[in-house]
């Protein structure tokens, strides 16, 4: 190995990595704890000290996705033995199911939502992208300001308007008024983003389809796009988080029929008090697949959440 | 691939002639390609920005729409700017946005530095540190309430574990004193991955031969890191607390479910005080003048942020 004065000796590396493993190892215990509280029974998750091991059940998410009731033991006695596993759980606590809970739809919502806002905002965004880049659009440099400004403004400030605007176009609590809005909000990111993966994208690979007789259309959808593809593929994800984990709207402008699981999942409550296992077990489904997709990102990262500011 | 010098001048053949080769000129397909984005962006962030400052003069209220609305002029200006609650909101946000910055600039700024060091597995191990900052502030927000449950929450009970105070005896999200500061955890816990990301860029940056040099020059370690580091990572730094400024300036999910603005008005940021005013209250016409406050309150903070950060650039 070659001597070199700016690589770090090995001392340093160790204590250096103890320090930041350290840290992550911190960083994650609330999310482990959300996690290992989903499989706690309710005494097990309110004990004190708290309990680090415990015998898991599964009963936080039977409650999370059923609505159940108490039942005298006369109707115990007549609704028979409990025909299935989940039931048993709900039995043992002297209770009987009396129909799925909301949190099925509210996931639903929230995907439906989700993915239908990141569609939108990826066909359009992209469009918007190709043009800033490759195009002499006048007032180019003042568009894409004001396109960035427009995430300066705090959720709650345009609320008031858009709450008026949608009740007027009969766009409240449903699911294509929260697609459009979200679409609003993610197209600064995405526009911003996807410029910045086209920008890289030599022109020449264009002129030379041009010259082959591709009108621009088929430019763009034959050479650029297969050439995007992974920063139109991150560039999804990101705007497919932010919509997933955003809040403020969804807590205004949805009530029933299209409210999504971030408004949702704070508000369940069990028989008795707040049940925890269940709040967690519904934040666990929910949280889970963005960690998931946040490992599948770890290379766009940086540019994601600086809106393309800085770029590795 | 290579082109002749003809085909090039065949790429950049003029519009008109281009129009009748290849259908549209390009003028009209930018306009074609970026019309949709603007359209939307007008009609959901800029028209209700205009109808925003509009009620701004006016006393209308969203849940007596039969209430003739008049015209008040800058009367809900003045109300808002003379009332010592607002101040209070105010001070409670710049609290949070203080202490937020300095701990997270300093814990985040050390994380890259020793991430920097290169260390074997620092690339997993960034990642499992990013986690925090892309969950749903909401979800995650109204978790920590139970981490700051007396008695029975994790918090409580690590701090009594070190410090042997008892953990009933005091309530992170019930207590005047100890809520701002539950607030400024939760977030610092939550972000400051994301000013160790935008650091390490800095750091990852600053070319390995400018430290040679200073070492061929018996530099030490310590004036290495003052007169190369900082410096050379000061810009990346400054748009880190700009993002975070302004992202925190904005608030709302993480705070209004960990301790929503209470106990009293302790946490009350300006985002939870104006969805009050605007969403609880219903004083439409009030609380718009107050969001406009709040966004050229932003606005202006922000420019002559980036003015200074330019100059840092220059230097």
């Amino acid at each position: 190995m070659s001597f070199s004065v700016t690589e770090p000796a090995k001392s340093t590396k160790w204590i250096a990595g103890i320090l930041v493993v350290g840290y992550a190892i911190i960083t994650l215990i609330p999310l482990l704890w959300i996690i290992a509280t989903g499989f706690k029974s309710p005494t097990d998750s309110i004990a004190y000290p708290p309990v680090v091991v415990f015998e898991p059940t599964l009963e936080g998410y039977v409650n999370l996705f059923t609505d159940r009731t108490r039942a005298t033991e006369q109707m115990l006695e007549e609704a028979g033995p409990p025909e299935t596993w989940y039931e048993e759980i709900v039995r043992a606590r002297g209770t009987v199911i009396s129909g799925p809970s909301r949190y099925g739809e509210r996931f639903l919502n929230s995907v439906i939502i989700g993915f239908g806002s990141t569609a939108l905002c990826m066909i359009l965004g992209t469009m918007a992208a190709y043009a800033f880049s490759r195009f002499k659009v006048p007032l180019k440099d003042d568009l894409l300001f004001f396109i960035l400004s427009t995430r300066m403004m705090p959720p709650i400030a345009v609320a008031i308007p858009i709450f008026l605007m949608f009740r007027n176009l009969g766009l409240n609590d449903t699911h294509l008024g929260m697609i459009l809005l979200y679409t609003a909000v993610n197209l600064s990111l995405s526009v911003w983003l996807l410029k910045g993966f086209i920008d890289e994208i030599p022109i020449e690979y264009e002129e030379a389809a041009l010259i082959d007789g591709y009108t621009r259309f088929q430019a763009f959808y034959k050479v650029v796009l297969p050439q995007a593809a992974t920063g139109i593929a991150s560039t999804a994800i990101f705007c497919l988080i932010f919509a997933w984990n955003e809040y403020a709207f969804a807590v205004l402008l949805t009530s029933g029929t299209a409210q999504t699981a971030p408004p949702f999942i704070p508000t369940i409550i069990g028989t008795s008090g707040k049940d925890w296992p269940a709040v967690a077990a519904g934040a666990t489904i929910f949280l889970v697949p963005v960690m998931v997709f946040t490992i599948l990102l770890r290379k766009h990262l940086l540019r994601g959440i600086t809106f393309g500011a800085v770029r590795k | 691939m290579s082109f002749s010098p003809i085909d090039r001048a065949a790429a950049k053949t003029p519009n008109g002639v281009a129009r009748r080769i290849r259908g549209l000129s390009d003028r009209t397909i930018a306009w074609i390609f970026v019309a949709p984005t603007i359209f939307l962006l007008l009609a959901v962030n800029i028209f209700p920005l205009i109808w925003t400052i509009r009620l701004s003069f006016t006393n209308f209220r969203v849940n007596r729409p039969n209430n003739d609305v008049e015209w008040v002029g800058l009367q809900n200006y003045q109300r808002i700017l003379t009332d010592p609650d607002i101040w209070q909101t105010m001070q409670a946000t710049a609290h949070f946005l203080i202490w937020t910055i300095i701990l997270q600039v300093l814990i985040g700024f050390t994380l890259a530095f020793l991430i920097n060091k290169k260390f074997k597995g620092n690339d997993m191990w960034t990642t499992i540190i990013v986690f925090p900052m892309m969950l749903s502030p909401a979800v995650v927000g109204n978790f920590w309430t139970f981490l700051y449950q007396p008695q029975i929450g994790l918090f409580n009970y690590v701090v009594a574990f070190f410090t042997g105070v008892d953990p009933a005896s005091f309530s992170m999200i019930g207590d005047v004193n100890l809520a701002p500061w539950a607030i400024i955890i939760a977030d610092t816990w939550m972000w400051t991955p994301f000013v160790m990301l935008i650091c390490l860029a800095g750091l990852r940056s600053i070319p390995d031969s400018i430290y040679e040099a200073a070492e061929c020059d018996r530099a030490s370690k310590w004036r290495q890191f003052w007169t190369i580091t900082i410096p050379m990572a000061l810009p990346f730094l400054m748009l880190a607390i700009l993002f975070r400024g302004i992202e925190n300036f904005k608030m709302f999910d993480l705070v209004v479910q960990l301790t929503g603005g209470g106990p009293g008005n302790t946490t009350t940021l300006t985002s939870i005080d104006l969805k009050r005013e605007a969403f609880e209250k219903w004083r439409t016409g009030y609380s718009s003048a107050y969001a406009v406050i709040l966004f050229v309150t932003v606005f202006g903070l922000a420019s002559i942020y980036v003015k200074a950060l330019n100059k840092v650039k220059e230097r």
